[in-house]
């Protein structure tokens, strides 16, 4: 518009340059930008700094992660979109707005808590600390990417930019069977969903004709109209499209790599897994179903809402049936319950499918969302306190082992049974309580009664388990000679019971000694800091409910 | 005593057992250490239990009992707390709520005073503490609260408690109990929440005194059928209505005492609460239908009930003596079950008049029952009455006594509690309300009267075992002299008594508080 109408050339080349420059809103993309920038640093940064002060990286890390999160504070005001259309300023690719907020902030924050775990791991099972930081940030930058993109491209790109890392991180224990091949399970399961997904955009594109999610649901919705033909071809696409998101989910029947993959991996990239990776999956699910087709709720309504069925009850059943005093029994048990807990997310989504006003629905799954990472990574937390006290031999992070721990660290043992009563749903877990209530209210109000019941005959499966688990921590420890007790439950590998004031000769390798040394601060700290969230939020549940009632989309 | 008074009362009396269990965790402060700290913390149980019975009593006095009085809601108080769910801290007692408020605070104050000298055997009292007041935070929450969602939240807050009461505390059989107990009180409380969402959200409000106004105006007929059934299972698991009971016996059983008599006395009625409280108002179209259902199956509870006991009565049935008590509770809770189905105010008054009953009269027999355990080392029939009788009246002739008289008043003798509740309900079944079909619930009516002959049948053999006998015949020689009724015993147990004797004396004092609150919530809040 400052150009002067001179020759047709000058207003070509004009046009031409007004599509291809755009003024880029920094501060919008700050966020994941800010962990980005941080990720290349530190393993730069890595080549010049002496093994004794390799530790600071992990500082730098959780201070990158504590600054992208200050970055959301000035996005608060209202809607930002970047990297827009010149034509049409509305459709952009790369919108800020309340729901892109709320997924990085809890995106970042159970980033901020993994790297909190992370500082002691890192440095207690000697992995190579460089890149260890560069992949959880890499993976962090593209999560937090992904709830802001609104072009299936970027949505692509965002989800590879979070998965790839991951991968990496899964298998980084060196000389590690176990974790090669998570890794190795992962990485295959996860790159025939994304090939799945891939042509599925392609299909999506082929029959809408553009990849902005805002483009797909106006010409979606002109679709009967328009290109009989090609029906089919978009509702094959819709279903496609959403594989690669449920995978990440970990939505059945793509959940199968979840408990390898979590037992492989150092405990607090499974944490990390766990909500982080879950959070990319849902957010991409919601943008997909909700933004780019909701012509065809039809479609991915009833689809979402088997999906959900059948992930929780899979998960729930698989958690059942997990034997307490197996290896690593802690992880596994907390991994199947990651997949239940998937379900109960699927929920609203599915939800969103029958409503009236899909992106109100949705709030109740990031409600849940939150709730989840809280108390799923403090339960991950006080896991890793544990492996971190009792040392990482190969029989350790049994179920059984936190049998007693009342009686040798009650603080831990009292958070414990806090996160577990939370996830179970139950008082004095009152924001877990309620975040299930908002769920299901999110079902009812959708008039998706079935749904309803499924999840709450699941909700009573998830009790046994979870309690089952709170019960054994304030239960007499178990004599130190573990093999001479009839006890039914120290069952058949008796003989290292670790928990308790007596533990097992720590295996050559391990560094911290057993026994009761006390935790080291970040691990104080995110326990502490995810407890006192927890409490928090029991006491004022609105602070995370007030998503279950306003459209966020 | 002016509003905000009796708001605060009100308000104190729901938080503070809370408070107290959290207080308990921590150790006593300087000058309240007592003798050792597990009975520093069994005093602090007993002094905040009795605070809050005291603040109850305080409530009840300052409570309006004048003609109108009784059927508005009192000590009100509404504050928002979750907007995102219409979740609002509203809080208030009527005449139907006030006197299961104030048993509630009796029966755990007792209950405190008990295990302050009989402490069950189990892990350390600190937790057993935390977790009775808990129970008592929970509890007192569920009658108090007029949001359904807050109803929910305190409905599922007893579970873990008495998860724990039953699982560290109890006797044998104790883990298969527990889980028995809290899986299935939650599948039915899960269940019933979706009825309350259902409600909630066609109805537009979860506010209960809101929705009683409404008396279902807001909610189509399919809607209510489906609250009703959905609300009414979640509340049937917890009567416990037959055939929902088979968790009850096994967790009475195996419950330590004080579980036992919190459980019966207490959490039992937090079902039928809610059917008079939630169901009766709220949907009285779905009620309408269901209640000849509901009717039957409360007599065919009554049936079955004193059936069971008569079986585990017999000689050489190895009956269990508070198995029995539990069996004898599903049978009670169908004669409130039948009054409520009724629809009529005769019938409700009478369910809530039994209701309060059994609260005294089944929490006294299972402290009789607990202290005839711990004195005799078993509970179970055959071992305590040999071939002639257990001879209570010759060895302990006090405890007999009350034995004795817990078991008439239970099987519902004229000028006792248990009288007027069942007496009202079969005659509000002789004449149930306008819609109802008058034969079937005539053919109730003739079994839940049947029902009452086996009940005194059983309990009076339950007497004649127990209490009666030789105390000389063979084979009882071996029998350790049994300690009488100790100083304590009389002090938990004679309020008891002396309110069951009251309440069959004088059952206007009971009726005209819950009289006036029926006839609104039937009416429809007008």
């Amino acid at each position: 518009m400052t150009y002067a109408p001179g020759t047709a050339d000058s207003a070509v080349s004009a046009v031409l340059a007004e599509s291809v420059v755009q003024s880029v809103d920094w501060l919008a993309v700050a966020p994941p930008t800010i962990v980005a920038v941080a990720a290349v640093a530190l393993l730069v940064a890595d080549l010049f700094v002496p093994g004794r002060a390799k530790h600071l990286l992990g500082w730098g890390a959780v201070a990158a992660l504590a600054l992208s999160l200050l970055a959301l504070l000035p996005l608060l005001d209202g809607d930002r979109g970047t990297f827009c259309l010149t034509g049409e300023p509305d459709v952009c690719s790369y919108t800020a707005d309340r729901f892109a907020l709320v997924v990085q902030f809890l995106v970042l924050a159970g980033a901020l808590l993994a790297a909190l775990l992370s500082v002691h791991d890192v440095r207690a099972t000697r992995l190579p600390a460089g890149e260890f930081w560069f992949l959880l940030l890499a993976s962090a930058a593209g999560a937090a990417l992904l709830p802001a993109a609104r072009d299936l491209a970027t949505l692509v790109i965002a989800l590879e930019v979070a998965s790839l890392p991951a991968f990496a991180l899964v298998g980084l224990r060196r000389g590690d069977r176990l974790s090669a091949e998570a890794a190795l399970k992962f990485f295959l399961s996860s790159v025939t969903a994304t090939a799945v997904m891939l042509l599925g955009v392609s299909f999506v594109y082929a029959a809408g004709g553009s990849l902005h999610l805002a483009h797909l649901a106006h010409l979606a919705d002109g679709l009967a109209a328009a290109p009989e033909r090609l029906e089919t071809l978009a509702a094959a696409g819709v279903v496609l499209t959403l594989v690669g998101f449920a995978f990440k989910t970990a939505a059945v029947p793509f959940h199968f790599w979840v408990p390898d993959t979590y037992v492989g991996a150092p405990i607090p990239v499974a944490a990390y897994l766990s909500v982080v990776g879950k959070a990319v999956g849902f957010s991409g699910l919601i943008l997909v179903a909700v933004l780019a087709f909701p012509a065809y709720d039809h479609v991915w309504g009833p689809a979402i809402a088997v999906l959900a069925a059948l992930t929780m009850t899979a998960g729930n059943v698989a958690a059942l049936r997990q034997r307490l005093d197996a290896p690593h029994s802690a992880v596994r048990l907390l991994a199947w319950s990651s997949v239940a807990q998937a379900g109960y997310l699927l929920v609203p989504i599915a939800a969103a499918g029958y409503a009236d006003e899909p992106g109100r629905a949705v709030g109740a799954t990031l409600s849940y969302a939150l709730m989840y990472g809280v108390v799923n990574l403090g339960a991950f937390a006080v896991v890793a306190a544990v492996a971190a006290k009792g040392g990482r031999d190969s029989q350790g992070g049994r179920v059984t082992d936190y049998r007693g721990l009342a009686a040798t660290r009650l603080p831990l043992a009292l958070a414990l049974a806090f996160f577990l009563i939370n996830l179970a749903g139950l008082p004095p877990g009152i924001i877990g309580l309620f975040a299930k209530v908002a769920v299901l209210g999110a079902a009812v109000d959708a008039g998706l009664g079935w749904l309803g019941v499924v999840m709450a005959v699941n909700v009573v499966i998830g009790l046994y388990y979870y309690l089952k688990w709170t019960a054994l921590l304030f239960r007499p420890a178990a004599p130190a000679a573990e093999t001479a007790t009839p006890v039914s439950t120290a069952g058949t590998t008796g003989g290292t019971g670790s928990a308790g004031p007596v533990a097992p000769a720590a295996p050559a390798g391990t560094l911290r000694p057993a026994g009761t040394a006390p935790l080291t601060a970040p691990l104080r700290g995110a326990i502490g800091l995810t407890a006192a969230l927890g409490i928090a939020l029991s006491g004022a549940p609105q602070l995370v409910l007030r998503f279950a009632g306003e459209a966020l989309l | 005593m002016n509003q905000t008074a009796m708001q605060l009362v009100l308000a104190a009396i729901v938080v503070l057992p809370l408070l107290g269990a959290l207080a308990a965790l921590f150790p006593a402060p300087p000058g309240l250490k007592g003798k050792s700290p597990d009975q520093a913390v069994l005093r602090h149980g007993v002094t905040v239990t009795g605070a809050v019975f005291v603040l109850s009593v305080v409530l009840a006095a300052g409570f309006d009992h004048d003609a109108d009085g009784p059927a508005t809601m009192q000590a009100e108080s509404d504050v928002s707390w979750i907007p995102a769910l219409g979740i609002r801290l509203h809080l208030g007692v009527d005449g139907v709520s006030l006197p299961l408020l104030v048993l509630t605070a009796l029966l755990t104050f007792l209950c405190a005073v008990y295990s302050y000298f009989t402490m069950p055997a189990g892990p350390s009292p600190r937790a057993f503490v935390a977790l009775l007041l808990v129970l008592e935070g929970g509890m007192l929450a569920t009658f108090a609260v007029l949001n359904l969602l807050l109803f929910f939240l305190a409905f599922e807050m007893v579970l873990i408690p008495m998860y724990f009461l039953i699982a560290r505390w109890g006797g044998a059989g104790r883990g298969p109990a527990a889980w028995k107990f809290i899986l299935y009180t939650l599948l039915g409380s899960v269940v019933m929440l979706l009825g309350l969402l259902l409600v909630g959200f066609k109805g537009g409000t979860f506010d209960m005194v809101a929705l009683a106004t409404d008396n279902g105006s807001g909610l189509t007929r399919t809607t209510q059928l489906i609250a009703v059934l959905a609300i009414g299972a979640g509340l049937a698991v917890k009567t416990p209505m037959w055939p929902l009971h088979s968790w009850l016996p096994d967790a009475h059983t195996a419950a330590p005492t004080v579980g036992s008599v919190l459980l019966a006395g207490v959490l039992l009625k937090m079902g039928t609460y809610g059917f008079v409280r939630i169901l009766l108002p709220v949907a009285p179209d779905g009620m309408e239908t269901y209640a000849p259902f509901l009717a039957a199956f409360g007599v065919t509870g009554i049936l079955y009930g004193s059936l069971a006991c008569l079986a585990l009565a017999r000689n050489g049935a190895r009956g269990d003596l508070k198995r029995l008590i539990a069996y004898s509770s599903v049978g009670h809770m169908g004669f409130v079950l039948l009054g409520i189905s009724t629809l009529t105010p005769t019938g409700v008054n009478g369910a809530l008049f039994a209701n309060i009953a059994h609260g005294l009269i089944t929490g006294l027999l299972f402290f009789l029952v607990g202290a005839l355990k711990e004195r005799t080392g078993t509970t179970d029939l055959d071992a305590l009455a040999g071939r002639t009788g257990a001879a209570l009246y010759g060895s302990a002739p006090r405890l007999g006594a009350l034995l004795a008289f817990g078991a008439v008043a239970s099987l519902g003798l004229p000028g006792l509690a248990g009288f007027w509740g069942e007496m009202l309900t079969m005659f509000a079944a002789y004449d149930p309300a306008a819609g109802l079909s008058r034969p079937a619930y005539l053919v109730c009516m003739a079994v839940a009267g049947f029902g009452t002959l086996l009940t005194a049948a059983y309990l009076l053999v339950v007497v004649r075992r127990v209490c009666m006998g030789d105390r000389t015949a063979p084979g009882a020689g071996d029998r350790r002299p049994l300690g009488d009724v100790r100083r304590y015993e009389i002090a938990a147990w004679s309020p008891l008594v002396t309110l069951t004797v009251l309440a069959g004396l004088w059952p206007a004092a009971l009726l005209g508080l819950t009289d006036p609150a029926v006839q609104k919530l039937l009416a429809g809040g007008s």
